[in-house]
């Protein structure tokens, strides 16, 4: 898979604190045995009118017309709860964004971002707000992501995320973690030779 | 160092680490349709194989009808997702419950009745309610796709080793309290995302005294309070329900294993990073009013106010959740009236929640204008329940009776409630259109729900008597 480690853009406000999975993907999507086109469903109950996905919803930031060509989704607390579906950042990738900026995220949601290269970053309440404000006055505004120097660049603000090393080199490299783990083998093959007989 | 349950199990399963870099190992992989086509998929890209699959178990629960066995009841894509699996497991020899099946059933209901979850185990599922598992002191948690197919090809994941929380709740449980309150209660104390990147531990004497289907469903819903995984340290109940099961060990290997599972407890002194607790007898029935389960009150209290909330965000979501579940501030929980009842889900299905709606059920009459349906866990929890008659009492009171699978839990199936239906559900997620769209969910025991069923509104099961 390709890596990710700069990225530049503009982001779209999505003012809403434990958006769970269900809305990002909800569950009548999830009958497709493939990883692909899951983008055109993304937020469905909030995004359309109708269940047939033919009447957008004016109101909803993402239809909004200056915020059609986001590719940073910014968004509040605990994005990402709920169930494990990876279907999750499949969408959000699939529908062009390459990056969600949040204070916080639900563990599961924040793992399968990282298998996906799809870039989770965590800033402090302070940040995030300051993001929004400056979104918000001129939706245009550039935002620059930095994977390497874990950073946030807008309105001359440069802010500093963390990330877990292990997260950041996979995502930059776009390595294959199974690869990785199936070199070794021999340290599974031993630790399988010496489990009690009950459990092996 | 004195160690807690959670190290115990974590050391345990360490193949190999590199700085915090961990790779564990994993005993049990459990799967079902929804989340693993793509795994399966992934790995015949790369020409890899499932490298355990002795270890790996599957069955259909999530798309399928309630109504009928035919895999096509519910249209061909969900039929093409169950073909698929069968497919799947079929080429990699992995073992499967399928419709029909007398041992089918919701995978976090099936597991443990098999006998396949033992103490000191790590689980996974490509399903967040994996946690459930814990209350076996195996330590149980969900993953995404991607690292399923890291699982088939390898049985190890990588992982970061996640914070460590003990929630203890002591005392005694008041009449007409069940587990179900006890976990809404906590996931109200610490909130939705309370727990996020700990590993959490339930104990004393009220998480002691409850029974191992009690147990699953407190460890069920621990990912509603944002945490990876849930423990129970295993004791003699542990041990009584799991001899004798189908997949448990025998013999000299179970002897081996008990010896081993009583040293499975934390440590006089363990670490934890953050410690809570709660009184059994301050719980009282539960129900949530919002759209996350951390918007809960009890069952005597009334929908609270957006100025009550701590912050301006939980502000804002209470004005949300009070806006989509069309409720007033201060309204009482008594005078909401539901026209539609859901009894199932890996939360409350097992045998002794069907009792417990049963014996509530079994008072009265579901009220007019309300649908009420019963949907047992698994095949085996089915026919038990039909043989101590509970099926009959159900369909007498007005209720439902289906065949197993998740359901209106999540409505993959044709179990889905309509724009402005109002739910008494069992399930853990109350959810934004998570039982259909523009549909309001409630979360409560079952005898809270069997009692709104008969009563067409919330009322408190403490107060029927009977509960
Ligand atoms: S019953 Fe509900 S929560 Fe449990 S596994 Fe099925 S869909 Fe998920």
């Amino acid at each position: 898979m390709a890596g990710i480690n700069l990225h530049s853009g503009t982001a779209v406000p999505l003012d809403i604190a434990n958006v769970d999975t269900d809305q990002i993907i909800p569950k009548q999507f999830l009958t497709a045995v493939t990883r692909k086109g899951y983008g055109k469903h993304l937020f469905h109950d909030w995004r359309y009118l109708d269940l047939h996905e033919q009447e957008p919803n004016p109101d909803f930031a993402l239809n909004k017309p200056e915020y059609k060509n986001a590719s940073i989704l910014l968004t509040r607390q605990n994005f990402g709860c709920g169930s494990s579906r990876e279907h999750a950042p499949w969408s959000l990738a699939d529908y062009g964004f390459s990056a969600v900026i949040a204070p916080s995220f639900a563990d599961i949601f924040y793992a399968n971002s990282v298998n996906n290269q799809f870039l989770p970053i965590c800033l402090t309440n302070a940040e995030v707000d300051a993001l929004f404000a400056a979104v918000k006055a001129d939706p245009q505004t550039q935002i620059d992501l930095n994977l390497t120097e874990q950073s946030v660049s807008c309105d001359g603000q440069t802010y500093h995320f963390d990330i877990d090393p292990v997260h950041k080199n996979a995502m930059i490299k776009g390595l294959d973690a199974i690869g990785l783990t199936l070199e070794l083998d021999s340290h599974i093959g031993a630790y399988e030779s010496k489990m009690p007989a009950w459990i092996a | 160092m004195a160690k807690s349950l959670f190290d115990k199990v974590w050391d345990a399963h360490l193949v190999h680490h590199d700085g915090d870099d961990c790779l564990i190992y994993i005993d049990r992989h459990l799967i079902h349709e929804v989340t693993t086509p793509q795994a399966f998929s992934g790995l015949k890209e790369k020409n890899r194989k499932v490298r355990r699959p002795d270890k790996t178990f599957a069955t259909m629960d999530h798309s399928i009808s309630t109504r009928s066995l035919a895999i096509d009841a519910c249209g061909p894509t969900n039929a093409l997702q169950l073909r698929t699996l069968a497919e799947n497991c079929q080429e990699n020899g992995i073992e499967i419950y399928p419709v029909g099946h007398q041992k089918q059933g919701i995978i976090h209901v099936i597991a443990p009745e098999l006998g396949l979850i033992l103490p000191g185990m790590t689980v996974v599922c490509g399903d967040s309610h994996t946690a459930t598992h814990g209350a076996f002191g195996a330590l149980a948690f969900g993953i995404g796709t991607s690292q399923v197919e890291h699982v088939f090809a390898s049985q190890t994941l990588k992982q970061g080793k996640s914070k460590s929380m003990k929630v203890q709740v002591d005392g005694k449980l008041g009449l007409g309290v069940t587990a179900k309150d006890i976990i809404l209660a906590i996931i109200g104390k610490i909130g939705h995302a309370g727990a996020t990147a700990h590993v959490i531990e339930y104990c004393g004497s009220a998480i002691e005294a409850l029974t191992m289907e009690e147990r699953m469903t407190i460890c069920n819903m621990t990912i509603e309070a944002g945490a990876k995984a849930g423990l129970i340290a295993p004791d003699q109940n542990t041990i009584d329900y799991l001899q004798g099961r189908e997949k448990a060990p025998t013999g000299a290997d179970w002897d081996a294993a008990v010896a081993y599972w009583q040293t499975l407890k934390s440590d006089e002194g363990a670490h934890f990073d953050t410690e809570v607790s709660l009184k059994a007898e301050d719980i009282k029935p539960q129900v949530t009013w919002g759209t996350n389960p951390g918007q809960v009150v009890a069952v005597d209290e009334l929908v609270p106010t957006p100025e009550s909330m701590p912050n301006d965000v939980e502000k804002t979501s209470c004005i949300n959740a009070l806006k989509y579940m069309d409720l007033k501030a201060g309204q009482k929980l008594s005078d909401i009236s539901v026209n539609n009842v859901f009894i199932g889900s890996c939360t409350n299905s097992r045998i002794e929640d069907l009792r417990a709606a049963a014996k509530v059920a079994g008072l009265g009459h579901v009220a007019a204008g309300v649908t009420a349906i019963v949907v047992p866990g698994s095949g085996q929890v089915k026919l038990q329940a039909e043989a101590e008659g509970l099926d009959k009492i159900f369909i007498d009171a007005g209720f439902e009776w289906r065949l197993p699978g998740c359901s209106m839990c999540l409505g993959m199936n044709d179990d889905i409630l309509q724009p402005g239906d109002r739910c008494a559900s069992t399930s853990n997620r109350n959810f934004e259109g998570r039982q259909g769209r523009g549909a309001r969910t409630h979360l409560v025991s079952p005898a809270m729900a069997a009692a709104a069923a008969i009563h067409g509104r919330f009322v408190d099961v403490r107060q029927l008597g009977e509960a």
